[in-house]
């Protein structure tokens, strides 16, 4: 076995491959961009070596600076994690030019499969059913039009190079394959250096399930079953679950086969997946095939047993697998909800900064299941805006996928996350959700079921009432805190009394609290009786509660007069007040928030790239009126109505933060 | 005897109606609470006693005699704010538009000494129209002697303006001579003069809110502390603050039980200083981790942002704030931050609030504004307020302190009790880069040599150690154990006892 092994990669991954390696026994050696200087992946490795500037293109990307670390070090082989050089074959070339092993598949193979169109034909050849679709390169705009109407709307147009939803568009018409391909090729060309883009049939009612697939060097390859994907936005997978809600034994084996097939076509060896689409008939098309380890990888692990990194290193140092096709069997339900920095409410902009708080649900073994997160960030890190911006990948495992979709509730709820906008609030909404719990999703889920964005979820009744049982209960215990302050006048201390009336989501309960040593009983004006129990005590920003005897856990913020609660898909304003301050309350006039509609307004920390219009112009609706870069992505901002531009308060270049101002109109 | 009881309720009702059903009506319609209504917000319920409910004014011209409205326009007497003591008056602007007659001042005026008597804050509601023209100078004399109390009060029990309507005129010294000022969004204003004035007078065209409103005041006047959204949430945080106040002079800052460890520690703020000295990061961060649960009350948070006061408690007691914010002007000193900082850390001397003070500061911000402006003695201000105070003084630097401005910040100099350092802090006269121009002006063509002269200061004297090995720093202190470092320091100030040399009063650069 190798005794060191250096992780070209960063983040949670980098972490990932960590652990597997420290628990073989085997030293790792890290490397690290200036941004990643006190990254959690340099403090867990043995050796750490510094490679550069923050972009990636200066640092985690340039193989000769990989390949100094190496020497540097004197790793035996190289782990590449996903992204970067993972499927790079100059670098596996590189590797193998200097003796060193790469902990991936062969360097042809990589090649094959790395080009969407070669690796089409190569699937066509091995007996994979493919998508119809256009496999030559496109020159222009024009052409990308023309074929786009020979093969019949919606097309999906595609960087050649892509993955990870980067330079991929679905468009609908001619003006949107235009625009679809300009911005197609500049996001490929920006991050792969490659901006070959090709075209394709979009496949209505589609789920994104893959295979994953494992070979050796002796010949062996078998299939660890499929992962559903079909959880996406903007073609970026956002909750894998392992195994498939929507595939039978047969579709299962027959995809399984085909994998095998196609990674047997190509001389594959280490972990791999096939990536299908598949319709509501259970047909199934090769989408492509991702010749690393992928990101949702763990739901594997948990529902096989089987440590795909440990495998993948075993197989780099010739051994066999140690488990044959029939061995392999699907053992539970695992589902991983990816964290990412995030923004729900501002329609998932990336969000940049300092992690003020950071604490994840414990790992391990549940009452009915098992909590694993793997992450690369700690508290006090900081999310950049150099790279990729997901912080964690939560994972559950349990018998059934309704208690591993419970148990990723309960994880979501107790996972703090502070100083950034995250998505959490809409993880937990969709695993609310009862399509997403039914099982009847499909790629289209998050554009379907969230077409207005994401405003949060509204709570239930029974829900409401729960929160608003706790919370009186909570604040009563404030209350009753602040009547113990030193210098009151003796014999006329304040009285806590036990009526309140909670407001919250629009709607105002009335309750009577009564409180023992063990807990509080809220009863409701129409007699509805909660028994309330909690450790809770002021300040603390997690609040686990029972109520009724089921838990509720809610994060708990301060906001004048009141308490800022978070509950699974919802924030809320709850304020707990006596009746009379209730009924001084609804006295107050509602304010609206100051009228923004006259700017076009920066909606997250990002690089002002392109500004397409100029002072005086007439824009119509839905026109481009500029365009944001962050975090690697182009963000094309569009007139949200017709009108005159006033001003243009920024230029091309400017590094902008949240809400400053880009444009005025008249 | 059942009649002379029941006349008493009859009267109370009808002064409990003040300006009558129509007028709290139009007073709601303005999304104003009446002077009552606020009372009952602000107090622990049941717990107000009122004084004065009869009292009626003496005016008889322009046919004043014939107007009586028991009370005469303000609501005064006493109550508990979660059980301690407080003082309350609270102007009815439905009774005659809440304007000051010579009785209606009588009634402030009895409050006002028995607050200064009994020790109890005075809590001032103001929603008036200003002096009764009817009764001319007498209206004068009033606001006079409430300004005489104010004065007198003053650093003997903690004062509390709130502006829940118009203040305008000669009405507006009061407050402004008290400890705080909270205004009400949208429906207070205040002003010397109003708009109709300025206009003849300066033919400026100006709206009252613009003039003299929340956001006016709490963002370029600074004669604001905060503002709020309505009288709901302006009385909820009134009682909030007063949680964290002596009731006068004579007390120390209260003590409640806390849920927090005081030994906490915070691994994050050791990854709070940024790698780069230029770039900026929020204090605010600090604050709250070293605060008892987080809890932080901010005073003038929109006005001079680069320096941050407000106050927050250390095991259950109260300690005042004072951090340089390197997000704003990169925490610089300058003339607004120096007078909103040296007002706070007077206040908390004067109600023996212990100060925790924490420095990133890169010197005084320069310019012509700056020194037009008289940023000598505004600057001088702070540095005064600082070496004054006697209360116990913990200061942390966490990263710049340089020049002037680590002198005027808290430092050892300055009787600081304890001064740490966190390792990032570079105590110095000032950057490296200023200083190599200054001492190797004739190395100033050679990029190269300048380089090395740089890195040599940087090594010399960009940290906590020089100071240290002087004795200006008490001890380098790890970031990540500043709460329980900062709450040990504290807890040995308890019996802290210094005073000043007696003097009328002293001569502070106003």
């Amino acid at each position: 076995m190798f005794k060191k092994i250096l992780i070209a990669n960063r983040g949670e991954i980098a972490c990932r491959v960590i652990k597997t390696a420290r628990k073989m026994g085997i030293k790792t050696v890290a490397v690290y961009s200036d941004a990643d200087r006190h990254a959690l992946h340099v403090k867990m490795a043995d050796e750490a070596v510094h490679i550069g500037p923050p972009p990636a293109n200066q640092s985690y990307i340039v193989i000769d600076k990989i390949m100094d670390a190496i020497r540097q070090t004197g790793a035996e082989a190289v782990h590449p994690g996903y992204g970067f050089l993972s499927e790079n074959r100059a670098f596996a070339a590189a590797l193998e030019a200097e003796g060193v092993v790469f902990v991936g598949p062969p360097s042809p193979a990589i090649e094959a499969m790395g080009d969407k169109i070669t690796s089409k034909k190569l699937a066509q050849e091995a007996g994979v059913s493919t998508v119809p679709g256009y496999m030559g390169l496109i020159a222009d705009a024009d052409e990308a039009v023309r074929i786009s109407g020979q093969i019949g709307y919606p097309v999906m147009i595609k960087a050649s190079a892509g993955g990870g939803g980067k330079g991929m568009r679905i468009a609908w018409n001619e003006g949107e394959v235009k625009e679809g391909f300009e911005s197609s090729k500049n996001e490929a060309a920006a991050s792969f250096g490659d901006d070959r883009i090709f075209i394709e049939k979009f496949v209505t009612q589609p789920r994104h399930i893959e295979i994953q697939v494992l070979a050796d060097k002796h010949g062996n390859c078998v299939y660890l079953h499929e992962r559903e994907c079909s959880i996406q936005r903007r073609n970026q997978k956002v909750i894998e679950e392992a195994p498939s809600p929507f595939l039978d034994e047969a579709t299962r084996r027959a995809m399984g086969e085909q994998a095998c097939a196609l990674a047997k076509a190509v001389g594959y060896t280490s972990a791999g997946t096939v990536e299908f689409i598949v319709d509501g008939n259970r047909n199934f098309y090769f989408l492509e095939m991702n010749t690393r380890l992928q990101v949702e990888h763990p739901v594997t692990e948990l529902i096989t047993g089987v440590d795909l990194v440990e495998q993948m290193i075993r197989v780099a140092n010739g051994e066999p697998l140690p488990f044959r096709q029939e061995d392999l069997k699907i053992n539970g339900w695992a589902m991983e909800s990816r964290l990412y920095a995030e923004d729900p409410y501002r329609n998932f902009l990336p969000s940049t900064g300092r992690l003020t708080r950071y604490r994840p649900p414990v790992e391990g073994p549940t009452e009915h299941g098992i909590v694993r997160n793997d992450t690369g960030v700690f508290e006090g890190g900081e999310i950049s805006m150099f790279y990729d911006p997901m912080i964690a990948k939560l994972c559950t495992w349990a018998p059934t996928r309704g208690q591993a979709i419970e148990e990723m509730r309960l994880a979501l709820d107790t996972f703090e996350v502070e100083g950034i906008g995250h998505n959490l609030p809409f993880l937990s909404a969709v695993m609310d959700h009862p399509r997403f719990v039914s099982g009847a999703i499909t790629t289209a889920f998050i554009a379907e079921e969230y077409e207005g964005g994401f405003t949060g979820t509204t709570l239930d009744e029974e829900t409401l009432r729960r929160v608003a049982a706790a919370t009186a209960a909570m604040n009563r215990v404030a209350e009753i805190r602040r009547t113990r302050i030193s210098g009151t006048l003796g014999n006329h201390e304040r009285h806590v009394g036990d009526d309140w009336v909670v407001t919250l989501q629009g709607m105002e309960y009335p309750v009577t609290i009564s409180a023992d040593k063990a807990g509080s009983t809220v009863t409701f004006a129409d007699g509805g009786v909660y028994r309330v129990t909690s450790d809770w005590a002021p300040g603390q920003p997690l609040a686990r509660l029972e109520v009724e005897d089921a838990p509720l856990v809610l994060k708990v913020g301060k906001i004048p007069s009141g308490f800022r609660i978070r509950l699974r898909g919802a924030d809320l304003k709850v304020h707990v007040r006596t009746s009379r301050q209730a009924e001084l309350a609804r006295l107050m006039p509602e304010k609206m928030p100051p009228d923004t509609s006259k700017f076009l307004l920066c909606p997250m920390p990002g690089l002002i790239v392109k500004i397409n219009v100029a002072e005086g112009d007439e824009v119509q609706e839905g026109q481009a009126l500029c365009t944001v870069e962050a975090m690697k992505m182009e963000n094309i901002l569009k007139a949200e109505r017709k009108g005159v531009v006033k001003k243009i308060t920024c230029v091309p270049g400017a590094s902008l933060r949240v809400d400053d101002v880009i444009m005025e109109f008249e | 005897m059942k009649d002379i009881l029941a006349e008493l309720e009859t009267r109370r009702a009808e002064a409990r109606l003040g300006g009558g059903a129509r007028r709290i009506e139009a007073q709601h319609k303005k999304g104003k609470l009446t002077a009552r209504e606020r009372i009952e917000l602000l107090l622990d319920e049941g717990s107000f006693e009122e004084f004065d409910m009869f009292v009626r004014h003496r005016c008889t011209e322009f046919g004043m005699q014939a107007e009586q409205i028991a009370g005469d326009g303000v609501v005064t007497g006493w109550g508990t704010v979660n059980g301690r003591m407080v003082y309350v008056f609270s102007q009815d602007f439905t009774v005659f538009g809440g304007s000051l007659s010579e009785t209606h001042a009588q009634k402030i005026c009895k409050i006002m000494d028995m607050a200064m008597q009994n020790g109890a804050p005075v809590i001032g509601i103001n929603d008036s129209g200003g002096a009764r023209i009817q009764e001319g100078v007498a209206s004068l004399a009033g606001y006079a002697e409430v300004f005489q109390r104010n004065i007198m009060a003053s650093g003997v029990v903690p004062q509390i303006s709130l502006i829940m309507g118009p203040c305008a005129g000669g009405a507006v010294y009061s407050p402004a001579m008290t400890d705080f000022i909270f205004m009400v969004k949208d429906s207070s204003y205040m002003f010397v003069t109003g708009p109709d004035v300025v206009k003849t007078v300066t033919n400026e065209v100006v709206t009252a809110e613009e003039l003299g409103g929340a956001g006016t005041h709490t963002k370029k006047s600074s004669v604001a502390d905060g503002a709020y959204e309505n009288d709901v949430e302006a009385l909820a945080e009134t009682r909030r603050l007063i949680d964290f106040l002596p009731l006068s002079n004579r007390e120390k800052a209260p003590v409640r039980p806390f849920f927090d460890d005081v030994a906490r520690i915070e691994d994050s703020l050791d990854t709070l200083i940024p790698e780069n000295p230029n770039q900026p990061y929020d204090m605010k961060e600090l604050i709250v981790k070293v605060a008892d649960e987080g809890d932080f009350f901010e005073i003038q948070k929109d006005y001079a942002a680069n320096i941050i006061t407000g106050f927050i408690r250390i095991e259950g007691q109260t300690v005042g704030v004072v951090a340089n914010q390197p997000m704003v002007l990169a925490g610089c000193l300058d003339i607004d931050s120096s007078r909103k900082a040296a007002r706070f850390v007077r206040f908390c001397d004067a109600f023996e609030i212990p100060i925790l003070t924490l420095v990133d500061v890169p010197g005084f911000l320069p310019g012509t504004g700056q020194e037009y402006g008289g940023v000598i003695k505004h600057g001088a201000k702070l540095l005064f307020a600082y070496g004054e105070a006697t209360v116990p003084k913990v200061t942390v630097i966490t990263r710049k302190a340089y020049g002037g401005a680590y002198d005027v910040m808290a430092s050892k100099h300055l009787r600081g009790d304890f001064n740490y350092a966190w390792p990032t802090a570079e105590i110095a006269v000032m950057g490296a880069k200023g200083a190599v121009e200054i001492l190797y002006r004739s190395e100033l063509g050679d990029a190269e040599k300048i380089a090395a002269r740089t890195k040599d200061y940087e090594d010399r004297f960009a940290n906590p150690f020089v100071a240290a090995e002087k004795g200006f720093i008490d001890e380098v202190i790890q970031p990540r154990s500043t709460r329980r470092r900062v709450a040990r320091a504290f807890a040995s100030l308890r019996s802290k006892k210094l005073s000043n040399p007696w003097k009328k009063h002293d001569n502070i650069p106003l």
